[in-house]
Formats: structure tokens, sequence, C-alpha cells
């Protein structure tokens, strides 16, 4: 059993030089400090983007966008088996995967880890970010029950305030004046083809980022003479403790598709009032609340306006971060992008909080 | 074996390794888990599957009013999930086969004014009685049901013998 495993390792090594990928591995080292918690959720990001990988695939066997959608869904829920966990999974874990991505987000930016040499590492993160979240919102109206209908339409109304070409864009998006299945079929291909086929790349990419430069650490560690920083070999030792966090979350991914199955509206009718309390998923709340009290501070266009210039500044500001923090030393500048970064957490999580509240 | 010590593996007293022990319990995690993966993505991937299979335990259908289908005619009709031929002879007899060629699954049809059964495929021809396979690559006869003629309806039915 060994010896031919081992011959045929020895068979495939010549073949593909993986002795060189093992001591590569080998060699490439992990921090050990303090902060070395926040290392493992770009790995669980990715864990979770597997997941929506293959279960998205499994949806696709059975899903059919179009005046169908509500029913396929309906069958994938209540007619196939395991459908329902199939569906809940993909639910769950779309909205875990947001989670991850913010948590690693926000740890990459408190420990500086934006800094040269790793700009294009952060700029193709939050562009990852940006896309799950389109992900979300494209996949959201798939199942057309009156929610995901309603949510869609409400989402839209973001294309309005663009100046002048807002309401024919938003016309375009939609494939015509209303949400119909017109716009299932659009937000079909873009689900799984164009996202897909734009996010895997990207994705590559930032990986490959990630092993040229390594992990960086947080600027209270790299304070420390060389002596006093520890580290860890990637294989065996973190690969083993990633993956032990991916298991962790997928019993806890189990656990919630298990106990809570996601629901099946019923199905979307346009002539139907609303049900009360429509909303966006929570990964956008908060842009829905900023531009809410923009619109009550300011009536009228106005507010509008303004709501969507302050989010757009912030989040170019966000963006380009690298560009304006850019010294090694731990100077009055760094500080003050450490109080943009709590600013922005706080900001975030208030408005979220707040725009539940007030729904 | 030996006396010497390794603090990784120290000699134990049952007889089972420390080493050992974890090797088997990971091992085992890991096959419950793959098992409760693999089983419910089996499942429901199979799901169309196992749904004919219940749809083809079907033993008898009623087609209603088919006894008013004129001589010399056929209809099509599904037996659980396979489609099925119904004749009404000139004669006045009654035919009910499976539709589904031996050679390779194409559907057949009746042909009214040749009176035979002819596959499209690959130019099969079955006798239109017996279902025999007359002429063309169809390797087997097809499958006759028992049919029944009330005055409301045919019913077709799985033949005893076969059964
Ligand atoms: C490449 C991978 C993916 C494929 C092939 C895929 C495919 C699908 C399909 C076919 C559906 C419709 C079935 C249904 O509504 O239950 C769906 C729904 C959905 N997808 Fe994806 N998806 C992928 C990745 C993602 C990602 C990365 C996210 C989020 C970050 C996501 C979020 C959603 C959501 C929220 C729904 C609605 C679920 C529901 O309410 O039933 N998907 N996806
Ligand atoms: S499939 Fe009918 S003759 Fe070949």
């Amino acid at each position: 059993m060994k010896s031919l495993f081992s011959s045929f390792y020895a068979w495939a090594d010549e073949r593909l030089g993986l002795e060189e990928l093992v001591q590569f591995a080998k060699q490439k080292t992990v921090p050990v400090h303090s902060q070395s918690f926040w290392y493992y959720w770009g790995g669980l990001s990715l864990f979770f983007f597997l997941i929506q990988f293959a279960t998205g695939v499994l949806l696709l066997l059975y899903y059919r966008p179009g005046p169908d959608a509500y029913d396929s869904v309906r069958q994938i829920t209540y007619d196939t088996n395991f459908g329902w966990l199939v569906r809940s999974v993909h639910s769950w874990a779309a909205n875990l995967m947001i989670v991850a991505i913010f948590v690693h987000m926000f740890s990459v930016f408190f420990m500086k880890a934006y800094r040269k040499p790793r700009e294009f590492g952060w700029w193709s993160g939050v562009a990852l970010l940006g896309m799950a979240m389109v992900f979300g919102f494209s996949g959201y109206l798939l199942p057309m029950d009156d929610l995901a209908y309603f949510a869609t339409k409400v989402g839209m109304e973001i294309f309005s305030v663009v100046p002048m070409i807002g309401p024919k864009l938003a016309d375009l998006v939609r494939g015509g004046p209303d949400v119909s299945e017109y716009t299932v079929h659009r937000f079909f291909a873009l689900h799984v083809v164009v996202l897909p086929a734009v996010f895997l790349p990207i994705l590559g990419f930032h990986l490959w980022l990630v092993q040229r430069h390594g992990n960086a650490v947080p600027p209270s560690e790299e304070a420390k003479p060389e002596a006093q920083r520890r580290s860890e070999s990637f294989f065996p030792n973190f690969m083993m403790k990633d993956f032990a966090m991916w298991l962790v979350a997928f019993n806890v991914l189990s656990v919630l598709a298990f106990m809570f199955p996601w629901d099946l509206g019923p199905q979307a009718d346009p002539l139907k009032p609303a049900p009360l309390g429509i909303h966006p998923e929570w990964y956008f709340m908060s842009q829905f609340q900023v531009l809410k009290i923009f619109g009550d501070l300011f009536p009228g266009t106005l507010g509008e306006i303004l709501g969507i210039v302050v989010f757009t500044a912030g989040l170019l500001l966000w963006f380009l971060i690298p560009l304006y923090d850019n010294t090694q030393e731990a100077g009055r500048r760094a500080r003050r992008a450490t109080y943009f970064g709590l600013f922005t957490l706080i900001a975030l999580i208030v408005t979220t909080i707040w725009a539940y509240l007030v729904l | 074996m030996s006396k010497v010590t390794d603090k990784n593996n120290p000699p134990s007293t049952g007889g089972v390794s420390r080493q050992t022990f974890l090797r088997v319990a990971v091992g085992s995690a890991g096959v419950v888990y793959a098992a409760g993966l693999a089983y419910p993505v089996y499942r429901y991937v199979a799901s169309p599957v196992e749904k004919a299979a219940k749809e083809s335990a079907v033993t008898e259908v009623t087609l209603k009013d088919a006894q008013k289908l004129a001589p010399g005619s056929a209809l099509m009709f599904k037996f659980g999930s396979k489609p099925s031929l119904l004749i009404h002879h000139d004669d006045g007899t009654w035919t009910a086969l499976t539709a589904v060629c031996t050679h390779l699954g194409c559907t057949v049809r009746y042909q009214e004014d040749k009176k035979r059964i002819h596959c499209a495929c690959h130019g099969g021809v079955y006798d239109p009685k017996t279902g025999a396979n007359v002429s063309g690559p169809p390797p087997k006869p097809l499958k006759r049901y028992e049919v029944k003629v009330t005055d409301a309806a045919v019913i077709v039915s799985r033949s005893q013998d076969r059964a």
C-alpha cells in the first residue's frame, strides 16, 4: 500500500515537480503573535466561497430562471431529496461568507497590511467584497418570492440617484420598468456566469499575492527586534490549524442550515401590496440608512445626492488608503488611519442597528 | 518491542498506543464527515432517478375515453414514465406496447398507412400486433401490455407472465 503510493508519488513528482511545492510550503512561515487569530479569516472567506461554488452548482441542477423560477425553487425546497438543505446551506454560507470577508478586511486594515508592497492585495480584496455583495444581491432575487421581489424593487432605487442616466440605467438592469422575469434572467446570468468568471481570476490574483508577500505583521510586532518575533511553518502547522478552523466553520454552517432552514415566502405578486418591513439584506442596511438620514436632513433630490456623494467619498477614501497611509513608521498619519478604521467600523455597526430599529 | 522511549509515543499499558488511537479517531471522524456529506448530496442528485423509479412501479393505467379511438389508428400515452403506444387495429382488436425502441431507445411510431411500427432513428420495424422485431437493427421485440376495453376507458396493465 505504502510503497504503491510512494512509487506513484515518485512517478508524478518526476513529471510535475511536486517536491518543489512541498519544499516551498515547508519553508513558508506564518508569524505567531497575539493577533494571529485574525490570519484565519481570509481562509474562512475562501472556505465559504468553495461551499457557494459547490452548492451553487447543485442548485443549478434544478433551478429554472424566468417565469418558472419560483416554482423551481418550490420544487427544490419541497419535492427534491435534501433540496431544502442545499438551498439552506447556499443561503447561510452566502451570509457567513460576507461576514468573514468583512472581518478579514477590518483585520487587514488594523494590521496595516495594505502598506507597501501589499497595495494590490488590498485593492483586489475590496473588489472581492464588492463582488460578494453583488453575488448576494443578484442571488437574493432568484427564488422570486415576495420578499425577494420587493427587496430587489427597493434596492434598485439606488440607481435612481445616479444623475441624469439613473432611471434609464435602472430600466436596463431590470429589463423593464419593473422587476419581472426578465430581471430574474439577467440576474441569473450575472450570478452564475459573469460574477464567477470575474471573481475567480481576481481571487487567484489575491491568493497569489498572499503567497508572494506572506502575512503582514501588525505595527506593534514590527516594532519588536527580530529576535523576539516568532513564526511557525505553514506546512503542516498552520495548514492544520487552518483546516481546524474550516472544520469549525463547517460545523457552525451545518447547525445553522439544519436548525434554521432558509424560508421560501409566497410567490411574488406585483398586484399584492408589499408585506411590512421590506428591507435589503443586512449588508446593505448601512447604505440604506445613510441614504435615509440624508434624505430626512435635506428633503428632495438634494438629500439623495448628498447621501450618495458622502458614501462614495467614504468608499473612495477606504479604497485608496494604501496611497496616503504609506509610511512604515508609526507616525501621526498612521494613527489617523487607525481612527478612520475605527470610525468606519463603528459607523457601519451603528447605522446598521439603527436601520433595523426604525424598520 | 524496544526500550527506546519516544515522548510522542510513550509505551502504553493498554496495548494501543496513543498515536494509533489518535489516527483511528481522526480517521473515523473523517469517514463520518465524508459520509454525512456524501449521503445528502447523492440523494439530492439522484432525486429524479428515484422519482422515475417510483413512477415506473405503476402496474396499471386507465386511459379515459380511449375506447373511442377509431379502428386503424393509434395514440401515445405514458405508462409510468415510459412512452407507450395503444393501437386499435382494423379488425377491432387492440394492442398496447412500450414505444421505446429496443435498439437505442428512440420513441417509435405507428404508421397507419403501412400498418407497421417504425423507428425513425435507424429504420427499425416492428409488427404492430405482436411487437416482434421484423427488420432493421432492433434486437428484441417491444414489450406488450394487457389491454382491457370497457365502455368508459381502455385499461392497460403489465402482463401477468412478466411480473
Ligand atoms: C459560483 C458560484 C455560484 C453559483 C453557481 C450559484 C448559483 C445559484 C443559484 C442557481 C441560485 C438559485 C437557487 C435558489 O434561489 O435557491 C442561487 C441563489 C442564491 N445565491 Fe448563489 N451561486 C454562486 C455563488 C454565490 C455567492 C458567492 C453568493 C454570496 C456571497 C451567493 C448568494 C446567493 C443567494 C443569497 C441566493 C438566494 C438563495 C435563496 O433565497 O434561495 N451565491 N445561487
Ligand atoms: S433506435 Fe430505433 S432503430 Fe435504432
